[in-house]
């Protein structure tokens, strides 16, 4: 299935913008941080279709992944 | 009153009161620069400070602005800005609260901090630059860290709260104290290139949400640092919620964060 994942912040970084990437069928947005070396500790929030979503939520062919870092700073 | 009112007509210009009138009339009617100018908007001239704030700000709106009061949580990075440019477009009553003193690290990007006031409090050091900008800005400032033990007493009557605060835990903390005393709150958090503004209206989960996943720590900014262009871009940005939500002018970041990356310049706004 096709997903699309799209990436904020120092996520970008050596990885990339927004990209449509092809998965097995069942992948969780767990596996898809894992597969893309993003530290875990690093997580944000993470919009599924734009709805707000978790680490277990298993992902559809279509579906638009947002994957922000925690910002902190002030 | 009345004499004063007629000393500062007569006083005025084409509708205007130099800084000069208003600190001859508070000497002349033994009263704050703050309690004429309360007076000035009242009867509807304006300070000369404020001329360039029109027509996009009209007197009577100014006069709502100088009415308000903000409490601006952490005076840093963020807070600095935010500080210097809510005293610049004329909120009348700030609460300034940090409770930490200017350090060497602070100067990269703080706009409060100097050499010269390096072991200084920010908050005392915001007291002082806000009297210099405009001396009819009331500023308390609260040598605290804001917690939930505390939090009720130090936004007491606030009308508006901006997040600049350095950790996400009293973020959390202070998201929960607005919800609760029925306060908006505009926050806002940056690291390294990166930054983020999101508007939240009492009973709003927007921070519960962004910060869903933090489980200790810091954030990014705990590798990226902060350099001094991020922290001025998402305070400015804080500061346009802040005067639109106190004018009730204009469309919010409500549920919606405003993602800003500054190395690749893409400004993105979500849902939330």
């Amino acid at each position: 299935m096709k997903v699309t994942v799209k990436l904020f912040a120092s996520f970008q970084t050596g990885r990339f913008t927004k990209e449509v990437r092809q998965y097995s069928d069942p992948t969780t947005i767990g596996h898809v941080i894992q597969e893309l070396n993003i530290p875990a500790d690093e997580i944000g929030i993470l919009l599924l279709n734009a709805v707000h979503a978790d680490l277990q939520k298993s992902l559809q062919d279509g579906d638009v992944l947002a994957i922000f870092p925690l910002v902190g700073g002030g | 009153m009345t004499a004063l009112r007629t000393y500062l007509n007569d006083s005025a210009v084409d509708g205007l009161i130099s800084w000069s009138q208003q600190k001859a009339a508070a000497e002349e009617f033994k009263l704050t620069v703050a309690e004429v100018e309360a007076v000035i908007l009242q009867i509807g001239l304006l300070p000369v400070r404020y001329q360039r704030n029109q027509q996009m700000i009209s007197t009577i709106q100014q006069q709502q602005l100088f009415q308000s009061k903000v409490a601006v949580v952490g005076c840093g990075g963020l807070g600095g800005y935010i500080l210097e440019e809510l005293a610049r477009l004329g909120v009348g009553r700030i609460v300034a609260i940090d409770p930490d003193a200017f350090e060497e690290h602070n100067l990269n990007r703080q706009l409060l901090s100097t050499v010269k006031l390096l072991g200084t409090a920010k908050v005392d050091a915001a007291v002082e630059r806000l009297a210099e900008i405009n001396p009819a800005v009331t500023v308390r400032p609260e040598k605290a860290a804001f917690d939930k033990l505390n939090g009720r007493e130090l936004l007491d009557s606030v009308d508006l709260v901006l997040d600049a605060v350095d950790n996400i835990p009293t973020r959390l903390d202070l998201a929960e104290v607005c919800s609760q005393m029925d306060i908006p709150l505009v926050h806002g958090a940056i690291a390294g290139w990166f930054g983020q503004v999101v508007t939240v209206y009492p009973g709003d989960d927007s921070l519960q949400k962004l910060y869903g996943n933090w489980t200790g720590g810091k954030g990014i900014e705990a590798q990226l640092g902060n350099p001094s262009f991020t922290p001025a871009v998402a305070a400015s940005l804080q500061v346009a919620e802040a005067c639109k939500l106190l004018l009730a002018e204009g469309r919010l970041l409500h549920r919606a964060m405003l993602s800003i990356n500054l190395l690749n310049m893409q400004i993105e706004e979500v849902s939330l």
